[in-house]
């Protein structure tokens, strides 16, 4: 994928590297960050999202034109790490709350892991999109789903080395699933994609990323931070089963205003098939995989507890985001970079 | 699956409601007989019977189960 645009200094640091046009000067980085005042929004900031983002893209396909051995370079490492530690206090103050409670609360872990997913409050954005939302609307969000959607579960991926006995065979099984169980058109990224097809949009990787906001990248950066790094490796896991746990019933809604739309069918289908998958995975993921994973090393539960916290926050703040842009009558993406692909919902629609 | 036999059927219920995930089968049949194939890894089905994809769960009785709540906090 082509290189996104800069939003600002850190990302235009990085990116000039990154091309080849300049050095990289990561303790300057560093000391930037780290003299982030309180007014910049660390948890929705497009610069420091962008940032992050591209630094973790480096671990999966990367960009073309850049040295690919970028991905293991100390010194933006250097400037990743000062990132991290960043937003990850950010996160741990943001839903102590809810962690803290389940801390508290009886019953076992699964049980508590579902209890906490009632108890962060979300947007509430599949319904939105059942009811109320517009075609340009429902484009926009695909577009914003896009950033993830095309490499669902790859991030997963990086955990399964690092579990062992149940809570890995479960992943597997998980994982086996969302890669198609053995059929490459069931591949779950794969069908996606099909869907911004239809809708008249790319599907191209990456295609949308200039135009999501930083609410949407700190969506996929939260989790990379904990897919990437084996200390977090429980908190990742707890961030798998609240995604999932929080599934089902929204895919429903989206899928109902697929139809209620008239969108086409393969669109629909997307959320069809996670209605299904999603319940069978919330169970993987809660029972046999999280609560394997503390019942062999108990200290790993408030990890648990806030991995999945940080999932259904980041998730709120998200579609916070979108639904507040919708309401004001304004568009949910960043504008004035060339659009990669317009949608064309007649032309869509009609075939 | 395995080399030597059949490979076994595991059956293993959630719980409060929730489904009973099935490792194993190829296929699940319904009360009225009819065949349903199995094609994930593993499947969850519906035991609250409020799915609206049955016999799969569809993770409808955590609402069932919020309504409950609901109700008992109401009464």
């Amino acid at each position: 994928m082509h290189l996104p645009r800069e939003r600002g200094p850190l990302s235009s640091a990085v990116l000039t590297a990154l091309s080849g046009d300049g050095p990289l000067d990561a303790v300057a980085l560093v000391e930037r960050v780290t003299a982030l005042s309180d007014e910049t929004d660390v948890l929705v900031d497009d610069d420091f999202h962008l940032t992050l983002w591209t630094m973790y893209e480096l671990h999966y396909r990367g960009f073309d034109g850049v040295d690919d051995d970028w991905e293991w370079d100390p010194e933006l490492l250097r400037l990743r790490h000062a990132m991290e530690e960043r937003l990850l206090a950010e996160y741990r103050f943001a839903t102590s709350e809810w962690v803290h409670a389940s801390m508290e609360a009886t019953g076992d872990v699964p049980t508590r892991l579902f209890a906490l997913t009632e108890m962060v409050p979300g947007a509430p954005l599949s319904s939105y999109m059942q009811r109320e939302a517009s075609r340009e609307e429902f484009v926009e969000y695909m577009q914003h789903k896009s950033i993830y959607h095309l490499k669902e579960s790859d991030p997963q991926s990086f955990v399964l080395a690092r579990l062992s006995g149940r809570p890995k065979v479960a992943l597997a099984e998980l994982q086996y699933d969302e890669y198609g169980a053995g059929r490459p058109e069931q591949l779950h990224q794969a069908l996606f994609a099909k869907g911004l097809d239809v809708c008249g949009l790319s599907s191209e990787y990456g295609a949308y990323i200039d135009l999501a906001p930083g609410s949407t990248l700190a969506v996929t950066n939260v989790m990379n931070l904990f897919v990437l790094r084996r200390s977090l490796a429980a908190a990742a896991m707890g961030h798998l089963g609240a995604f999932e746990a929080t599934s089902s019933e929204p895919c429903r809604k989206v899928a109902g205003g697929c139809r209620r739309l008239g969108l086409p069918d393969l669109v629909a289908s997307y959320f069809d098939e996670h209605i299904e998958a999603d319940a069978v995975h919330e169970q993987l993921a809660f029972r046999d995989i999280c609560g394997g994973m503390v019942a062999e090393r108990p200290e790993l539960l408030g990890d648990v507890f806030f991995g999945a916290a940080a999932y259904l926050f980041s998730e709120a703040l998200a579609g916070g985001a979108m639904l507040d842009a919708w309401r004001e009558g304004r568009s949910s993406l960043r504008s004035g970079t060339g659009d990669p692909g317009t949608a064309s919902f007649e032309t869509a629609v009609a075939s | 699956m395995t080399a030597g036999g059949r490979r076994s059927v595991v059956v293993t219920p959630c719980g409060d409601g929730g489904p009973i995930l099935v490792r194993g089968a190829d296929v699940i049949e319904d009360a009225d007989g009819t065949a349903h194939v199995v094609t994930r890894p593993v499947v969850a089905l519906c035991t609250c019977e409020k799915s609206q994809r049955l016999p799969w769960c569809d993770g409808t009785h955590k609402a069932v189960e919020r309504g409950r709540r609901r109700r008992e906090g109401a009464a």
